[in-house]
């Protein structure tokens, strides 16, 4: 018993990482009809960005509350700004071009940025400069080294959520801990912020156009490429900040981490019906869960094929996917 | 699009930009410091004539493994040096060629061909890698120079034929001394086993460790298994937590068993992980914490170890190295070269098949990393050494003979 509610726990943590990665798959297909495969590596540059950041506060600040802010804002802005450059140079030249044409020019920029990453370039300082403080003081920074594309050697994320454990059960039969409690509140109120900003904002309303038929909505006055700007940035944060909660999470950082991650997501977003807001965070957490049982009381050989089996299942009872089928819902 | 893709790039390199304070270490096992190396060849033209025997050597001396390579090039010089310094062999002086082949297997095969036409050395040392040394052993075998290389684990390595030896013990010895210390050291009565289902190196280790294990009345709780490249492992070590074992045997490699060893404290599993030298690396320390502390593995030679001999080998090397400890590798390479030496002292000439002979009788040959006895399959068998984990660092526990 206890067994099955430690399982339930960790089902849905990773599950909480894959709604979060999954949503900014859904959005931007919702949008664009595309499928973003460059989104899990976006999600791996931010934690890269994160980790930077985190290096840069130090051991002390980055575990206060403001030094987690500001590590989350570099790393969501970040993105937000890739994310932006992205669609600009890459998607933008080939919107009237067949869908293939992009489809695959993503799968291109998936590979540049992850197999990219993996390269080891870096100058030896020293590097000194400081931020005036708004009342005199100054912050200092020193590097000795700046490293431009980390290498491919994994790397351990800091642990900027000082882990705690909130609720033992037994002989630590069970054992949940406050960034597990954190990182499912974090997934849901984003959830809850998308579902608001969509239905309920000029903002969303012209998402929504621009999902039905971007040329009209051109028509309509609606301004479709700022939009598409728009969507693509908010998936990219959305994709760091899953990514750092991620690292939290499994501690280890590397470049190839985001193809696993996005390509799982991608499966979530598909099984809750793409392009549904609520459906990819169901399907995200049902895939959580399905593995974590297959792994937890059959063996982990199975897990990926038990994932995609899954997946097959679904598209075969409800091609749509979960939530899929009412097509108004789209974003 | 042309204008466009050169601006693209610019722009994710900006905000690739990270920074970081401390250096990094590269590669596995102790950094060396990595002089300023030139691609290809080393040392310079060797002097042919009669007063000198040439040896070949091939190694990784930039690329990915450059550490491996720059530790076992520093182990050969110290042995040749040494050799040199005592007369030499057969009144003439030992000298060494060395060829970089980039942490390539291809490179290292062509480094061979090279040695054998051109630079005509008797014996061959080399590689780190197992599938650097499968591709240079095909060469050796072919023209019939004896190899030996230092440091390469893989079972098939010198499966390719008569002229290829190793110094080091293969694979499969790690489960067996892993089985052996967990049992009659450690006094532990069952313990699970979490293998690395994508590696052969992992499955090889268990196989045999399970085996042991069970033969010394040990009990096997569960096995689970894990792929190369995950981060969560949560599912299989809540399996595992369910059966109570007082050790898990984890033979992965240190990029994984960091993160299973954090993940094993966080679910409440406070007993010791055990593993193999696939944990030899600096970054066991930074993805483990203080998580790994406690834990175990086998490796093939430890700096700690009391030995006046290898205490020696340590002073003597970094009093040529500005103060660098060897590694493993060093150690083996080392190893390898005395060897080599030892045989061509023995062997009537230095033709390929009378070098050959002399290797395979290689008997008791007190190295540093273990006593070196060849076995039929011209394979070492020699003991092992048990390393704990403790606050950053490894420290010598004991040695299990085979």
């Amino acid at each position: 018993m206890s067994q099955l509610l430690q399982h339930l726990i960790n089902g849905l943590a990773s599950g909480t990482i894959y709604a979060l990665v999954a949503l900014g798959y859904t959005m931007v297909y919702g949008v664009l009809k595309l499928i973003n495969f460059a989104h899990g590596d976006v999600m791996m540059v931010g934690v890269y960005m994160g980790y930077a950041s985190a290096f840069a506060l130090g051991r002390e600040a980055q575990r206060s509350l403001w030094g987690v802010v500001v590590i989350f804002a570099v790393a969501m802005g970040g993105c937000a700004l890739l994310g932006f450059l992205i669609e600009r140079f890459a998607y933008r030249p080939l919107r009237e071009k067949p869908r293939l044409t992009a489809l695959i020019t993503a799968i291109g920029i998936s590979f540049a940025l992850s197999y990219g990453f993996q390269l080891d370039v870096s100058f030896d300082g020293p590097f000194d400069f400081s931020i005036a403080g708004r009342r005199g003081g100054s912050f200092d920074f020193h590097f000795d080294r700046l490293v431009l594309l980390p290498g491919a050697s994994p790397r351990a994320f800091p642990e900027i959520i000082a882990p705690t454990e909130w609720f033992i059960l037994g002989d630590r039969d069970v054992v949940l801990w406050n960034w597990q409690v954190i990182s499912l509140l974090i997934a849901v109120s984003l959830m809850v912020a998308l579902q608001f900003l969509v239905y309920r904002t000029r903002f969303g309303k012209a998402m929504r156009a621009v999902s039905w038929d971007h040329r009209t909505a051109a028509l309509m006055g609606i301004p479709t490429d700022r939009i598409i700007s728009l969507t693509f940035m908010l998936s990219s944060a959305l994709a760091a900040g899953a990514g750092l909660l991620y690292a939290i999470k499994d501690t280890s950082v590397t470049p190839l981490m985001g193809l696993y991650v996005g390509l799982k997501a991608f499966v979530a977003a598909v099984i809750g019906g793409i392009g549904n807001v609520p459906g990819a965070v169901v399907g995200a957490l049902l895939l959580g869960l399905v593995e974590e049982f297959v792994v937890g009381y059959a063996a982990s050989t199975w897990r990926d094929a038990v994932a995609f089996g899954f997946l097959i299942l679904v598209l075969l009872v409800k091609p749509g996917g979960l939530f899929g089928r009412v097509a108004a819902e789209k974003v | 699009m042309r204008r466009l893709a050169p601006m693209l790039l610019a722009a994710l390199a900006v905000l690739a930009v990270a920074c970081e304070k401390k250096t990094q270490p590269t590669g596995e096992g102790n950094s060396q410091p990595a002089a300023q190396l030139p691609a290809t060849a080393q040392g310079g033209p060797v002097p042919a004539g009669n007063d000198v025997i040439v040896l070949g050597e091939v190694g990784a001396l930039t690329g990915g493994q450059a550490t491996f390579g720059i530790s076992s090039r520093n182990g050969i010089a110290l042995a040749l040096k040494e050799a040199n310094a005592a007369g030499g062999v057969k009144g003439k002086k030992l000298v060494v060629r060395v060829y970089d082949d980039q942490s390539k297997p291809e490179e290292a095969a062509q480094a061979v061909t090279r040695l054998i036409t051109q630079d005509k050395v008797v014996l061959i040392l080399g590689e780190v890698a197992s599938s650097s040394s499968l591709a240079m052993a095909e060469k050796a075998q072919a023209a019939g120079v004896p190899m030996i290389t230092p440091s390469s684990t893989n079972p098939t390595v010198t499966e390719k034929g008569d002229y290829i030896f190793r110094v080091c013990f293969i694979d499969p010895f790690q489960g067996f001394v892993m089985a052996k210390f967990a049992r009659e050291n450690l006094k532990l009565n069952k313990v699970a086993v979490l293998q690395d289902n994508k590696s052969a190196y992992s499955i090889g280790l268990t196989e045999v460790f399970r085996q042991k294990f069970a033969e010394l009345g040990g009990k096997i709780t569960v096995t689970e298994s894990y792929s190369q490249g995950d981060t969560d492992y949560r599912a299989q070590l809540t399996a595992i937590k369910k059966t109570q074992p007082e050790g898990i045997y984890v033979p992965g490699y240190y990029s994984e068993v960091g993160v299973i060893a954090r993940q094993a404290r966080e679910l409440g599993l406070k007993v010791p992980l055990m593993g193999g030298d696939g944990w030899d690396s600096e970054k066991l320390f930074e993805l483990g914490g203080s998580a790994i502390d406690g834990s175990y593995f086998s490796n093939h030679y430890s700096p700690d170890n009391p030995d006046p001999r290898v205490q020696k080998f340590i002073a003597d090397y970094k009093a040529d190295n500005n103060g660098a400890v060897p590694d493993a590798l060093a150690a083996l390479a080392y190893d390898a070269a005395r060897v080599a030496i030892d045989a061509l002292k023995r062997a009537p000439d230095t033709s390929g098949p009378a070098l050959r002979d002399a290797i395979a009788q290689t008997k008791d040959f007190p190295g540093v990393a273990g006593v070196i006895t060849l076995d039929a399959k011209r394979n070492a068998v020699k003991s092992a050494v048990v390393l704990k984990v403790a606050d950053g660092k490894t420290s010598y526990v004991t040695t299990i003979a085979p």
